[in-house]
């Protein structure tokens, strides 16, 4: 089990072909409070760079966008009633989706830890 | 004349109480600290909360018949504005739009005027050259705060006794802590409270002053507009601007009866006959029926899939505990209950027109 990062602050484990994804502490702690998780369905497809959800914060709408290409396997619905976990936990509890990653190599293309520590500085 | 981004006499405050900086209107200002907008909203509601608004414009204006003069630019009855007192209002083009909504008061020997910060460099030359016989000075050394809540009179009144004797929009010179304030009770977010103009050197010990106090936070410009928001304010350059009318911002209770009768200001012509005939679309509450926000832009259709409008204000209420707007319908729509969609990112959510304020004002009468 490994975790990648993003440059647009996702964090995303893999264990084997499906991955579990979210959005970082500090991009959570950049958004704000977060008031409402727009999210896609389950079975949905998409590209890397694809937009792939809306996170609303008290002041302002963030897109959520794909590190790689997938399918989404299943939707964590208890952020629909609790969106303030984003705040709390999006590294743990708050997971947004978990995927089918269709093209393992775009992999390596996203950061480790130290990689994505350094960026954030 | 530089571009750099200005400066209150209480940046280095803001900083060292953790504040997170903005560019608003050219000027670096809190939009939060840590507390959080949320947190801060509910402190205001709860307790008591501090704003800096330095970057509004102050305006002394000097000279005889300020008030009278004054109505040749606004459509307010500021000649019987009595000594003491303050009183909402706004200047009008000849189109009947609104140049900028602004609080005068009659302070006596002069009138002490309050405008907004993105309009200062609109409004100043405005009232100078339409106000015969009028010294206009604004004021650059002068600080200016809120503090805002049912704490309030508690927080000031502690260190300025005479400030709970205040009924909401009057206005004192009166000393906080040695310190002589110009202190009006009113303010921007729908709670009891207080504006307090303050020399810039004293900005900082001042505001400490209040801070000291057990039920007073400071609060930033986000809190302040979900404050506003949520009170039914409109804001200038969203709500209300050169192209809406007072009548279509469901602003007509702002005109004293004497003006709506006699005109004499800019866009009376206009106003009157909204006044008499309805206006083409009008300015309402909006409560979308699920948690996404419907934020400045977003269509608004009517139950039918017509566009009848479209929202100028929205965003999240911490006090309703849910998204809350407001926007402009065209007439014939906008009664209370009536349902509609707003298109956000492409899909109709439901939502109904609602009577402003979200949340019950406490102004102390």
């Amino acid at each position: 089990m490994t975790t990648y990062y993003s440059e647009e602050h996702e964090w995303i484990t893999v264990e084997g072909d499906v991955a579990t994804l979210g959005i970082t502490q500090h991009a959570a702690d950049q958004l704000g409070e977060v008031v409402f998780i727009e999210q896609k369905e389950a079975e949905d497809e998409f590209e890397k760079g694809d937009e792939i959800g809306v996170i609303e914060s008290v002041k302002a709408a963030s897109e959520i966008y794909a590190p790689l290409d997938g399918e989404i396997v299943e939707v964590n619905e208890a952020l629909a009633d609790a969106p303030a976990s984003l705040n709390e936990s999006p590294e743990g509890d708050a997971w947004i989706y978990k995927i089918k990653l269709t093209n393992m190599d775009q992999l390596e293309d996203l950061m480790d830890l130290d990689g994505y520590k350094a960026l954030i500085g | 004349m530089t571009d750099a981004p200005k400066r209150t006499p209480l940046y280095d405050l803001h900083v060292e109480l953790g504040g997170k900086i903005v560019d608003f209107a050219g000027w670096e200002m809190p939009v939060q600290y840590p507390m959080g907008i949320m947190g801060e909203h509910k402190q205001c509601r709860e307790k008591a909360a501090l704003f800096d608004v330095s970057h509004m414009g102050q305006v002394i204006l000097k000279g005889d018949n300020v008030g009278e003069k004054l109505e040749a630019i606004c459509p307010q009855a500021y000649a019987t504005l009595k000594e003491g007192k303050a009183r909402y209002g706004f200047f009008t083009n000849p189109e009947g739009g609104i140049m900028d909504d602004l609080i005068v008061s009659n302070a006596g020997d002069h009138f002490f005027v309050v405008v907004n910060a993105s309009m200062r460099h609109q409004d100043i030359p405005h009232m100078a050259a339409n106000l015969d016989g009028v010294e206009v000075i604004e004021i650059f050394d002068r600080a200016l705060v809120a503090v805002q809540g049912p704490s309030a009179e508690d927080v000031v009144g502690t260190h300025c006794p005479a400030a709970r004797d205040m009924k909401f929009m009057e206005t004192i010179v009166a000393e906080i802590g040695g310190i002589e304030c110009r202190i009006s009770r009113l303010g921007y977010t729908g709670e009891d409270g207080y504006e307090i103009s303050i020399p810039e050197d004293k900005a900082v010990e001042v505001s400490k002053l209040f801070l000291a106090h057990d039920d007073c936070e400071p609060a930033g410009l986000g809190a302040r507009d979900s404050l506003r928001l949520e009170a039914g304010l409109c804001l200038y350059g969203n709500d209300i601007d050169q192209s809406t009318s007072p009548i279509e911002a469901s602003l007509s209770w702002a005109i004293q009866k004497r003006r709506k009768e006699e005109g004499g200001f800019p866009g009376a012509d206009r106003i009157k006959k909204e006044l008499a005939d309805g206006a083409a679309k009008k300015l309402v509450g909006i409560k979308p029926e699920g948690r996404a926000p419907a934020r400045q832009g977003v269509e608004i259709q009517c139950a039918e899939g017509n566009t009848i409008g479209e929202i100028t204000s929205g965003g999240f209420g911490p006090t309703v505990g849910a998204p809350v707007a407001m926007g402009y319908v065209s007439k014939g729509h906008g009664a209370p209950g009536e349902k509609v969609n707003l298109i956000i990112r492409g899909k109709a959510q439901p939502a109904e027109i609602v009577a402003l304020p979200f949340v019950q004002q406490n102004y102390k009468r």
